[in-house]
């Protein structure tokens, strides 16, 4: 192939599809979603999600997909006030959003230490069933005790341990999906039983953390099971979603990085004993278009404003300085004090913390001296999510799309709008035709099921049950 | 929907000249052999397509409310083994339909208070405001092994049923309904002053909170309960918005629900009744005994066997004394059918039945006032109890924030 002269060949057997899928990341917490702007909607109507939903469903987006957080986010010990917070639950909007959508996959992002494992499975087949075989699990965990505060157990888990845990609970969840013999369910109302004795496995699991012993309740659905994605990026994120994950939700969008990320896992894809192929990769990613190119870096403009204006910017410093910073100008330098902690924790609930708090602030202040950035300035830049952001016209950046696809970097892009719930819009009516002109965006949907779009094998029903400790 | 603030004592309920009509929508009917009887194969019972011609052949019929049951099914009989999740069944029918009030029952002894109130809150959001509670306090060791933890019973089940509910009804409440202020000038989305920690600290477990989620569109999701279950508590008195009465036979319903109206004044009485109807020229004891041959219907409910005639009678009188009556098709599509072209326009001309209309919150059809979270600051010149504490850990944290 001519890409291995040019470094990007992935190897390991692995074959580029040649084509991009789409999914729509429905964040409903975080700073990126702007509702400064006259035109955003309810974050919790019906009509926001039902609006994405079916516009992503024009576009032939492969997915649908929804964030979950347990505890909601806190500021300096109160909730935090400035982002966009409060979304429904995932599985329950989901279930909804399948009687109004036909073809889409459907994916909950689903907390593996504070669910019971019986509960989750069944919830999720439920999902599939309704859906005629379009859900998908996003596999998060967490092990903080601030987000047990909200449930029986409390924090029970060592950081150390979640990916035991996870992969104890992911393997109970796949033997709740095999119980069901094939054609369990009788062929006609004069059989002897609605469903033949002895047709359903059970499923048990005696662990460390968790216990299960239950006959589910449920047959396979049109794609087998739900699809499993995955998001973490540590060494053990990164194996676990070998082992077990259909897809990758990753951080990895620029197409040198993606290459290299690629390769990582075809690697550990090939060690865990599954196909080079077997794992596709959608990176989290931002689109800000428009007609001509400077009209898009123009928006973008408009766009950072929005997201981060001065009390974002100095919340932002605040979580790592740890104390109040609102006499400081937005638009002047780094704050000269220091900070009052030892250690950073940034905005309760999310994934960063633990840097030492001091010497972070020291070479942050040196970086905005050194480039002359403000705060706003400076946290705007390290809030941008610079890499997976793709700003242009419609043609340019379906052009630098070409590379992703030929290549196989990633299998598609999982896009988070910046507005809810019209931020689908020009994407679905002007980035997704040139895609297709390109011939690297279907033009219909492969199937029904989310495996089917996705290109995913169908599983096979394993014998005897898997135990794993944990 | 007002946001008028609750009464500050609760009133002792008059039933409404006007009653309404719930059908429960699990599986092929009641009967454990309805299956043989329903309209489809049985491998079409458990998808989408069946939920959504359900609910819409019982919206279509009139009914006001359609109820989802839930929980382990006996395995190795004749019934049915399979059931979807009865909440996500709700949620599914929330934007197929536009009037009818989505109940489902959602255990609280084996499953997590947090994500209850959380999706029971989403299912408000989903349905604008059709939603409700059916609580239930599983008895059942085979709940109890698939979440590994010890069989709950006794006074044990009351607990933790009286305590899921009063941490919903503080999650709810977590949020004021103007908490979401989106005030450019000042940069911020949220007025923290109004969002509370729940604070709750009951025997088995503590629930730190707010909600995940604003404040459900009807400010509390209306909760049902069966007579006795809440009530077993002391104090809990006030936990059910509406009670479900059921009795051995239908003569034997009135003096329970005399019973349970007088035990608990303010909430709204819903009698739970069997049905089995004359239907496709067969008569009603003939199709019972047809099934009865395949496997015995074994139900706690008092059940009415006849004509549609009958069933208006019946109905009829029941709705003098009770808010509502509950039905359990022996068989779905064949009692559903009778229903809608017999019995419930009869009782509708008869001026018997509420009125349907599209885009009715539950509480709506309960006669129940849309409350102000029990955290706002009462407005100036109102009296200051918002909510009673219920319960007694209620008191340790009110507003603790």
């Amino acid at each position: 192939m001519t890409e291995s002269s040019t470094g990007r060949s992935i190897g390991g057997g692995f074959v580029p599809s040649g084509q991009l899928q789409l999914g729509v990341f429905f964040q409903g917490v975080n700073s990126g979603t702007i509702w400064k702007s006259p035109d955003s909607g309810s974050q919790t109507d019906f009509e926001s999600f039902r609006r994405i939903a079916q516009t992503a469903e024009r576009g032939l987006f492969a997915a649908f997909f929804l964030g979950e957080g347990l505890r909601l986010r806190e500021h300096l010990g109160r909730p935090h006030a400035l982002d966009v917070a409060g979304r429904p639950d995932a599985q329950t909007m989901l279930a909804a959003l399948a009687s109004v959508t036909s073809h889409i996959g459907l994916v909950a992002t689903q907390n593996t230490t504070y669910n019971d494992p019986a509960d989750l499975a069944h919830r999720l087949s439920t999902l599939d069933l309704l859906s005629g075989g379009r859900a998908a699990w996003n596999v998060v965990t967490t092990d903080n005790a601030w987000t047990g505060a909200n449930f029986r157990r409390g924090g029970y888990l060592d950081h150390a341990d979640r990916y035991v845990h996870a992969e104890a609970f992911v393997e109970t969840a796949k033997q709740t999906w095999d119980s069901w013999e094939d054609g369990a369910v009788a062929g006609s109302q004069a059989a002897g039983a609605w469903a033949a004795p002895g047709s359903a496995r059970r499923v048990r699991h005696e662990g460390r953390h968790y216990s299960v012993d239950y006959l589910p309740r449920l047959p396979r659905s049109a794609q087998y099971r739900p699809v499993l994605f995955q998001a973490g990026d540590s060494p053990d994120g990164r194996d676990f979603a070998a082992r077990q994950a259909d897809v990758i939700f990753s951080a990895h969008p620029k197409l040198d990085d993606a290459l290299d990320f690629r390769r990582d896992i075809v690697r550990r894809t090939l060690q865990a004993g599954r196909g080079a192929n077997d794992v596709k990769i959608m990176p989290a990613s931002e689109f800000i278009l428009a007609a001509t190119p400077q009209d898009a870096w123009d928006k973008k403009e408009w766009v950072r404003s929005l997201q981060i204006g001065p009390e974002q910017a100095l919340a932002y410093l605040e979580q790592f300085w740890g104390r109040e910073l609102q006499d400081f100008d937005p638009d002047g330098p780094l704050p000269d004090i220091d900070p009052v902690v030892e250690e950073t924790s940034e905005t309760r609930g999310s994934g960063f913390h633990g840097a030492k708090a001091k010497q972070l602030a020291d070479q942050w202040r040196a970086e905005a001296k050194e480039k002359g950035l403000s705060i706003r300035q400076f946290v705007s830049a390290r809030t941008s999510r610079g890499d997976s952001t793709f700003t242009g016209s419609y043609t340019e950046v379906a052009d630098r799309l070409v590379d992703y696809a030929r290549t196989g970097a990633v299998d598609g892009f999982n896009i988070s709008p910046w507005l809810v719930p019209t931020g689908l819009d020009d994407i679905v009516n002007h980035l997704v035709p040139e895609l297709q002109e390109r011939g690297i965006y279907p033009t219909e949907y492969a199937g029904r099921t989310l495996r089917e779009n996705l290109g995913l094998e169908t599983p096979v029903r394993r014998g005897a049950a898997v135990v794993l400790k944990g | 929907m007002s946001t008028s603030p609750d009464a500050a004592q609760a009133p002792t309920r008059v039933s409404a000249p006007q009653g309404f009509l719930a059908l429960e929508l699990d599986g092929d009917g009641a009967h454990p052999a309805a299956w043989r009887k329903a309209r489809h194969a049985p491998t079409g019972l458990l998808d989408g397509a069946r939920i959504r011609a359900t609910v819409l052949a019982a919206e279509s019929a009139g009914f006001h409310v359609a109820t989802f049951a839930d929980g382990a099914l006996p395995a190795g009989g004749a019934g049915i083994t399979g059931r979807l999740n009865a909440l996500q069944r709700a949620a599914f029918a929330g934007p197929v339909t536009s009037s009818l009030v989505l109940v489902p029952e959602v255990d609280t002894v084996y499953t997590e208070p947090f994500h209850v109130s959380t999706q029971l809150a989403s299912l408000d959001y989903v349905s604008g405001g059709r939603a409700g509670w059916l609580v239930a306090a599983s008895d059942n060791a085979a709940d109890a092994a698939a979440v590994g933890r010890e069989l709950v019973g006794g006074a044990g089940l009351a607990r933790e049923a009286v305590d899921s509910v009063e941490v919903s009804r503080r999650l709810w409440d977590s949020w004021e309904d103007d908490a979401v202020i989106r005030d450019v000038a000042t940069g911020r989305y949220l007025d923290v002053d109004k969002l509370h920690y729940a604070d709750f600290a009951g025997d088995s477990y503590s629930i730190k909170g707010p909600s995940i989620i604003p404040r459900p569109l009807q400010g509390q999701v209306p909760v049902l309960a069966p007579a006795g279950l809440l009530s077993a508590e002391p104090l809990s008195a006030g936990s059910a918005d509406a009670l479900l009465v059921s009795a051995p036979t239908p003569e034997l319903l009135s003096a329970e629900v005399a019973d349970a109206r007088a035990a608990t004044p303010s909430a709204a009485i819903i009698a739970e009744l069997d049905v089995v109807l004359d239907a496709r020229g067969q008569d009603a004891a003939a199709r019972l005994a047809e099934l009865d041959a395949h496997s015995r219907w074994e139900s706690p409910r008092a059940r009415f066997v006849g004509s549609a005639a009958g069933l208006t009678e019946l109905l009829a009188d029941l709705l003098e004394t009770v808010d509502g009556v509950r039905l359990h098709p022996a068989v779905l599509d064949v009692e559903l059918e009778e229903l809608a072209r017999l019995v419930l326009p009869a009782l509708r001309r008869r001026g018997r039945l509420a009125p349907v209309q599209p885009d009715t919150t539950f509480r709506e059809l309960l006669g129940l006032p849309r409350p102000a979270s029990r955290y706002a600051a009462p407005p100036a010149g109102a009296p200051s109890a918002v909510h009673p504490a219920a319960h007694p850990a209620a008191r340790q944290g009110e507003n603790n924030d």
